[in-house]
């Protein structure tokens, strides 16, 4: 296989990857990785290095229009970044450190539970909480669109949600994934916010969050140009082409199918690592 | 003048979506250019080796003494793709300053401190 060749290739495996992830809510962060290893037997650093970029592609893209259109809340995402920039740089420079049997096992352990998300339903709308008083010092409460008029939401456990996303941000610089389910489980199971605003505030700090552990991957030497290029380009497009077609498609069932893809390379990426191959 | 959290929004979208198009342009661009030229040649990936030294840090990727070529015009894509949350944070900390939130300018300046940290090679 010449340059051209795995090029192509790779740019096909990125546009799926971009597709679905997009179509889910999930990025295709999570699966592009494994794919990479596992189908194409590139090095896990590489493969770690062009994900991450990818990631910084398709969620600033996301995030373009998800701000615009008012869902997304900067002010808790600006305060939560201080977490996840500070873990992300921690993961990445444990990322060297750790050997590539011991990644591949933590990557698998997060497919499980990108698996386990997108099988599930998003949980019903809660009734309101009373809030937590640190969220009103921050000014984090807010409000959102809806069709009957903008509906205002207040934020529980700050503390908590930011533990957690110290928590997320190391696992996205070690992995060089996103981690938006990580995000979003923080802010809407524990913080208590709208899933809505959970999941484009989430999409709105994987671009700093990434590009916090970029810095240590760059120096570290995983981002090859050529390699990365056709993953950037072809999750890119992707990701656009799965939001052109989101308002029409029948998200349950692909959820699910895309369920049962994440679970197999679950499965492959811990059984590769626990026999020696990565 | 106060800008209204409406035009943040709105600005920080442009920029966003802009900062994508212009990254995924330029990576675009270099890429065609090293399939021309090493499009027949095998690739590398199976094993990982590190890049050379002059892709590594922001200094050697934009003005390095090798001569412009391909690879790097790649990677130089990259860096403005990482560049482009970057610009988001200072836009942010203009705003903050504007507004007059001070809590909020203390703390969009700790994350730029992080990134900047980060893109500099750290504690290398």
């Amino acid at each position: 296989m010449n340059i051209l060749e795995i090029t192509a290739l790779l740019g096909l495996v990125s546009v799926a990857a971009g597709f679905l992830g997009a179509l889910t809510g999930l990025g295709g962060g999570v699966v592009i990785t494994p794919a990479m290893v596992l189908l194409l037997g590139i090095d896990l650093h590489y493969a770690m290095g062009a994900a991450l970029i990818s990631v910084i592609a398709t969620s600033s893209g996301a995030a373009a229009a998800y701000v615009r259109e008012g869902f997304s809340n900067i002010r808790i995402g600006m305060f939560l970044e201080i977490a996840t920039t500070v873990g992300a740089v921690c993961g990445a420079y444990a990322a060297a450190k750790i050997s590539p049997s011991i990644l591949g096992v933590l990557f698998g352990i997060v497919l499980l539970h990108a698996a386990w998300i997108s099988a599930r339903p998003h949980p019903a709308p809660r009734p309101g909480e009373t809030g937590d008083p640190l969220a009103s010092h921050l000014r984090l409460n807010g409000s959102f669109p809806t069709p009957d008029g903008p509906r205002d939401y207040r934020v529980s456990h700050v503390k908590t949600g930011f533990s957690l996303m110290f928590v997320a941000g190391a696992v996205s610089g070690l992995l060089g994934i996103g981690s938006g389910a990580l995000k979003v489980v923080a802010m809407d199971r524990f913080m208590r916010i709208p899933f809505k605003v959970s999941t484009t505030t989430s999409n709105f700090m994987i671009g700093v969050t990434a590009a916090a552990s970029a810095g240590v991957y760059l120096n570290r030497g995983y981002i090859d140009p050529g390699l990365t290029m056709p993953v950037v380009l072809g999750m890119l497009g992707g990701s656009v082409l799965g939001a052109r077609i989101l308002p029409g498609a029948h998200t349950m069932t692909l959820r699910r199918v895309f369920a049962v893809v994440v679970f197999v390379l679950a499965v492959e990426m811990i059984y590769s690592a626990v026999t020696g191959r990565l | 003048m106060r800008p209204t959290d409406r035009q943040v929004d709105e600005i920080i979208g442009a920029l966003l979506r802009y900062g994508v198009l212009l990254a995924a342009a330029v990576v675009g661009a270099g890429g065609i250019w090293y399939l021309i030229q090493y499009g027949t040649t095998p690739p590398d990936y199976r094993v990982f080796r590190g890049e050379p030294e002059y892709l590594r840090h922001l200094r050697g990727i934009v003005t390095g003494i090798r001569g412009f070529h391909c690879r790097r015009m790649i990677q130089l894509g990259l860096v403005l793709l990482i560049a482009t949350p970057v610009a988001r944070v200072v836009f942010s900390v203009v705003v903050f300053i504007l507004q007059r939130d001070r809590a909020y300018v203390a703390i969009t300046l700790v994350v730029l401190t992080v990134l900047l940290f980060s893109l500099s090679g750290g504690s290398r």
